[in-house]
């Protein structure tokens, strides 16, 4: 086989798989559309649910996961953030740094349930939170945490020496070259990953599970200790709990479009920031 | 053969250093280097690369603080007053010591910003006195005629060479006394080497200025002295008419003449 024959053949094989993972992530976003949008109205996403979750809306649980994600991110993005300028500027490179990093890693790979159990018996039971948006919002936030701090940690690195030189050089203190001259520079790739994980964060049940999500509760938290809907979980009981899964078809689908385009508008959020940050500091 | 001092009787020494040696971890890079830099005059290094030239510049700003692991010997003093012993403050050292790195490295914001930073970091904040230090900085560094109808213009959009002017105002807008440069036209085209090179000129009488070059016609061309580097040794510091006419070492000979190096 010739050369130039075996650089055609690799080439239509790259092309296919990628191509192939586009078909099927895109007929998956077709079949939500199709089914969902004709159940998908205002009164669907405005009114609370009735007859457990057969009919009405589900505005109990758009708000209850719009509340989780402003928890984890209140509480993930600072941590995240200052842990990974902790170990990308001021951390010594050693071999305690490098398991530091790989337990890092290591979590990141931890089944979503596991962080689940973590939640329940340290925030839910041992600080006595109970099933609450604060309890859930904790267990997301640890469940995104290693997420964030790698993203930030390699936006961070990204940043060329000669910026941290040049301001070292002129007199400023290394937390001044991180503000004004390191931070700036890598925000757009630390905002970019922080809510690629977030979003991730959005469509998780079992964290949830056991922390915070309400199996039915037609009205809306009052405060941080209450129990919310969730959307993810709320799915879940429709397509798997309900005693009429059939007939609920159309708002599975629909719950999974309005929860789909959550973290769609998450996404396109992070991409205008991150177009903001490049205008303004273009290197 | 009696040694005789280079130097000018009223020379004022603005940098000492007596036996300095410097590690990186385990591996030696300086070797008892004891010199007397003189104030107001431009000072070259030269030497083969990895000689150490850019690690003892390094020093008299403690740039090399930045990269784990080092470990400085010796006494380095600046007017007298010892760099590195304990309580030292850095930021007031590197206020008066400014530096010109190698590649250019102007922040990716605006010109303005870029000169006005060193002052706002210490503590400038008037408008009207930031503009006057802007304009005076970039007047010294030869490019304010270039800039002046885009200050607010993104500093990388200059040329490589009117970048790196663009940092030589920035060092000066701190009132710095002594410049450092690692050579700072080695990326530069000749002409805006040669640009940079008649900018050494003008500011010789106002700084004490150290330079490391790669290039011997130019530290011929606007040192007032040259020390000559090997291995982490000085070999030979001297007036730069004697080092390229009448080098004593053999080294600074070969060296200069292009047999090695």
């Amino acid at each position: 086989m010739s050369r130039r024959r075996s650089e055609q053949i690799t080439y239509f094989l790259i092309r296919g798989v990628m191509y192939s993972i586009v078909l099927v992530i895109g007929y998956i976003l077709f079949d939500i559309v199709r089914h969902g949008l004709p159940a998908l109205n205002w009164a669907f996403i405005s009114e609370y649910p009735r007859k457990s979750g057969s009919e009405g809306g589900i505005l109990p649980a758009i708000v209850g996961t719009l509340s989780l994600l402003a928890g984890t991110i209140v509480v993930a993005l600072p941590l995240g953030i200052c842990s990974a300028i902790y170990l990308s500027e001021y951390a010594e490179q050693n071999r305690f740094t490098a398991m530091i990093r790989l337990a890092i890693i290591t979590l990141a790979g931890v089944p979503s349930i596991v962080y689940g159990l973590f939640g329940l018996g340290l925030f839910v039971l041992f600080l006595n939170f109970g099933t609450s948006i604060l309890s859930g919002s904790l267990t997301l936030a640890c469940m995104v945490l290693p997420t964030i701090i790698v993203s930030s940690e390699e936006a961070l690195r990204a940043v060329p020496r000669g910026y941290r030189d040049a301001s070292l050089a002129l007199g400023a203190t290394k937390w001044e070259t991180i503000r004004t001259n390191v931070l700036p520079y890598s925000l757009s790739g630390i905002i970019t990953g922080s809510i690629l994980g977030i979003g991730r964060a959005a469509g998780e049940t079992a964290p949830i599970l056991l922390t915070v999500a309400a199996f039915y509760l037609p009205r809306l938290p009052k405060s941080i200790f209450d129990q919310v809907m969730a959307l993810p979980y709320h799915l879940y009981i429709l397509a798997t709990q309900h005693p009429e899964a059939d007939k609920v078809l159309p708002l599975q689908y629909a719950t999974a479009l309005v929860l789909l385009l959550l973290v769609l508008g998450l996404s396109l959020g992070a991409i205008i920031i991150r177009i903001h940050f490049r205008k303004k500091y273009r290197w | 053969m009696v040694e005789t001092s280079p130097f000018p009787a009223d020379t004022e020494h603005v940098i000492t250093t007596s036996k300095v040696n410097f590690f990186y971890g385990a591996t030696q890079a300086l070797f008892d280097i004891t010199m007397d830099i003189p104030g107001r005059r431009v000072t070259a290094f030269i030497g083969p690369s990895g000689c150490g030239k850019s690690t003892f510049l390094r020093i008299f700003n403690r740039m090399n603080d930045t990269i784990a692991g080092t470990r400085l010997e010796g006494d380095v003093r600046i007017n007298g007053e010892d760099i590195y012993r304990n309580g030292s403050n850095v930021v007031r050292l590197r206020r008066k010591v400014g530096m010109v790195f190698q590649k250019s490295n102007p922040f990716p914001k605006s010109i303005f910003d870029n000169v006005a930073y060193g002052p706002r970091i210490h503590g400038t904040h008037d408008k009207q006195q930031l503009a006057e230090i802007v304009e005076k900085s970039l007047i010294r560094s030869a490019l304010w005629d270039e800039v002046k109808d885009r200050l607010e213009s993104n500093a990388l959009g200059l040329s490589g060479g009117q970048q790196q002017r663009l940092c030589i105002a920035r060092a000066l807008a701190v009132g710095p006394e002594i410049l450092l440069m690692d050579e700072p036209a080695s990326a530069l085209d000749p002409k805006s080497t040669i640009r940079i090179e008649d900018l050494i000129g003008e500011l010789r009488n106002e700084y004490t200025i150290v330079i490391v070059t790669h290039n011997m016609q130019q530290a011929a061309r606007i040192s007032d002295y040259t020390a000559f580097f090997y291995e982490g040794h000085l070999v030979e510091f001297n007036a730069t008419k004697k080092i390229f006419t009448k080098p004593r070492e053999k080294q600074t000979e070969d060296y200069i003449t292009g047999r090695f190096g």
